[in-house]
């Protein structure tokens, strides 16, 4: 009963090309959509931080983007605004991407929650906090996920130095600057070999 | 019923008696049944499993019991990367172990930090725990894991256990010897 039943369903999303699919976000959304980007047939939309919420939800409910990939957190150091949150979408029956894009000043700090829209974004947001320093409103369990709760930087911030810095928690946990003679320890982008390009210790004097 | 006679008895145990140092039989029973903790911290916690099973079998050398029980443990063999939020937590099992115990630091990660150069990696357990043995790969090959419990049980044969143990009693004795 279940597959008669499920299948119309199917086939009318499917009659809808993913393209289709993505240009009525467009209209519904039309003025708060700032620009649009396609690269490779894959969408990228720049959207403002407080129609989030409005359009997470249009995309899941009325355009059955069901499942968020990730959430990944930019940080472009001495520009403003400084941080770009981007949102990967997939939707399963139309086998489309979509991404979001939204720009968040660091005086503003924070954003609206997406977790019970898609209950995935929990952890993804709890790391973006934890590495970015970047809270999100109404998440229902906003802690630390990867370094212990107490610890006083964000590491994945541009002014977090690469050797890290000290931090002492007695009987949690401590840390140390990381010696990195002969570093950093990089892939150094080029077109050499192999042994020239990957992370490894390089003395000046060579 | 027959009567035991002094010399039959002695003629019965002749051969079965061996002269040796104490420290020399202690460090003998230590060496031949080390008792792992297993601290798996990431890949080389794989190989610590091959070592274990039965390709490389190492209960040949008395080190086949592995369980995540501190208090029952003589060597806590590091395998991984320790990081910060775990260093502790390490610290804290060795300490649970009972004397005399031993550290084997297991693969790049564990003895240096290996490749992790990062705010979040400890660079090498040494920084916390007093280390017996370095072994190097990422991860080492059992065979290199073996290697490393052969050199740590060289290195137990050649400690003054009673001395270690009980240094007053060791004393007392060296008094009324001399």
């Amino acid at each position: 009963m279940t597959p008669a039943g499920g299948a119309p369903a199917l086939q009318s999303h499917n009659q809808m090309t993913s393209q289709e699919v993505i240009e009525s976000l467009g209209k519904s959304f039309e003025g708060k959509l700032q620009h649009k980007t396609e690269f490779r047939g894959e969408i990228t939309y720049a959207i403002g931080e407080s129609d989030l919420r409005d359009i997470a939800k249009f995309c899941r409910d009325k355009l059955s983007f069901d499942y968020l990939l990730d959430i990944t957190s930019i940080d472009n150091f001495g520009e403003e605004p400084r941080f770009e949150i981007v949102y990967h979408l997939y939707s399963m029956p139309h086998a489309a991407h979509l991404r979001l894009k939204l720009k968040l000043s660091e005086d503003v700090g924070a954003l609206d929650t997406v977790s019970d829209i898609w209950p995935t974004a929990n952890w993804h947001e709890r790391e973006i906090y934890d590495m970015m320093g970047i809270k999100f409103n109404g998440h229902p369990d906003l802690r630390r996920i990867l370094m212990w709760d107490g610890y006083p930087f964000f590491p994945l911030r541009k002014d977090f130095p690469l050797a890290g810095l000290p931090s002492d928690m007695p009987d949690v946990a401590f840390t140390k600057v990381t010696p990195l003679e002969g570093g950093p320890f990089v892939t150094v982008p080029s077109t050499a070999g192999s042994k020239d390009r990957e992370p490894r210790a390089r003395p000046r004097e060579l | 019923m027959p009567e035991t006679h002094a010399t039959a008895y002695d003629s019965k145990i002749e051969g079965n008696v061996i002269f040796t140092r104490f420290d020399a039989a202690l460090n003998w029973v230590r060496k031949n049944s080390l008792w792992p903790m297993p601290m798996g911290l990431a890949c080389c916690a794989i190989e610590l499993m091959a070592t274990a099973a039965s390709r490389f079998d190492i209960s040949r050398f008395g080190a086949e019991v592995m369980r995540f029980s501190p208090r029952q443990c003589d060597v806590m063999i590091v395998a991984g990367t320790v990081t910060y939020k775990m260093a502790l937590a390490v610290k804290r099992i060795y300490e649970q172990m009972p004397e005399p115990k031993w550290v084997i630091a297991m693969g790049a990660c564990a003895s240096t930090g290996g490749m992790y150069r990062s705010y979040a990696v400890l660079q090498g357990i040494d920084q916390l725990l007093p280390v017996d043995v370095y072994i190097s790969g990422c991860p080492p090959r059992p065979e290199a894991l073996l290697a490393g419990l052969m050199k740590l049980q060289e290195k137990i044969s050649r400690q003054p256990a009673f001395k270690d143990q009980q240094p007053q009693l060791a004393e007392k004795l060296e008094e009324v010897l001399t």
